[in-house]
């Protein structure tokens, strides 16, 4: 109410019962911006930063437990058992998507379950599943990489200009 | 064995942290595939500066688990390969450096795919 009252005064217009209707059935696209900008709630940053810290650390910590146990009871290198530790940290990603465990983790911890390699397999598998209806090729093959896609493309592309300027700098 | 846990968990913590705040203070729609990308494209960037290394030595997985730690797994192959055979290492080290990552995803996520059915 308040905001519409509010609107009336910026229009110059009175507020009373005769057109206390049509303002707001005919709002402008901006004013009704301004107004739902207004009234929807602002993100909990706080709330959410916590959480985002609890659950990726959590996360991360798994991944050093699995890295510790690789390198102590299976003899892999340093650089291998990182490589394991990725490798399974993925799988169970993966497995935790398909049993819709993996949405809820992201609900509660949000970058915190986005950004570890895990939520990297939840993007795969998420829309893969979404679209399984579309068939094998274009569904299950193609939307893997809804999300995987672009990551791959940057990634690869950034890192062969690091790369190739490393090899450009150790010419002179 | 367990020493290392801890600073795993405050290093990949306030990564995950950074990717949070990219996506409630900035004022343009950031989806979490925006924040992926961001995230493996500075992990590159910071990696083959060399600033990323000193992250990965004190947080371990705190750093090579979030996303921006396979961006810096990226650049790292690609400057070993550019160092090992040139230019052409310079194209081939990244993905090589990547592949278990890359190939596991594939694999795992296609899998999954076809067992699990969609929920709800």
């Amino acid at each position: 109410m308040k905001e519409i009252r509010e609107l009336y005064n910026k229009r110059g217009e009175k507020m009373n019962q005769s057109n206390l209707r049509p303002p707001t059935i005919n709002l402008t696209p901006k004013e009704y911006k301004e107004i739902t900008q207004r009234i929807s709630p602002k993100p909990k940053v706080l709330k959410n930063v916590i959480m985002a810290f609890l659950v990726g650390g959590l996360i991360c910590s798994f991944g050093q437990i699995l890295i510790n146990f690789y390198m102590n009871y299976t003899g892999l290198s340093k650089i291998a058992a990182q490589m394991a530790g990725t490798a399974s940290l993925i799988l169970l990603g993966a497995l935790l998507t398909g049993l819709g465990v993996y949405d809820k983790i992201v609900k509660i911890g949000g970058a915190g379950g986005i950004v570890p390699v895990t939520g990297f397999a939840n993007s795969m598998v998420s829309p893969a599943l979404e679209y399984k209806r579309e068939g094998y090729v274009f569904g299950v093959g193609g939307k893997l990489f809804t999300v995987a896609g672009p990551i791959l493309v940057y990634g690869i592309v950034t890192s062969i200009i690091v790369g190739i300027s490393y090899s450009i700098i150790n010419w002179f | 064995m367990f020493y290392n846990i801890l600073p795993a968990f405050i290093v990949g913590g306030l990564i995950c942290v950074i990717g949070q705040l990219l996506m409630d203070l900035t004022k343009a729609n950031i989806t979490p595939a925006h924040v992926l990308v961001i995230f493996v494209t500075s992990g590159v960037i910071l990696g083959g500066l060399g600033l990323y290394e000193p992250l990965v030595r004190i947080g371990g997985a705190g750093a090579t688990v979030p996303l921006s730690g396979f961006g810096n797994t990226l650049a790292q192959g690609a400057i070993a390969g550019a160092q090992e055979k040139g230019f052409l290492g310079a194209f081939s080290g990244g993905i090589e450096a990547g592949a278990v990552g890359i190939a596991a995803a594939v694999l795992f996520g296609y899998l999954t795919a076809v067992v699990f059915n969609p929920k709800g």
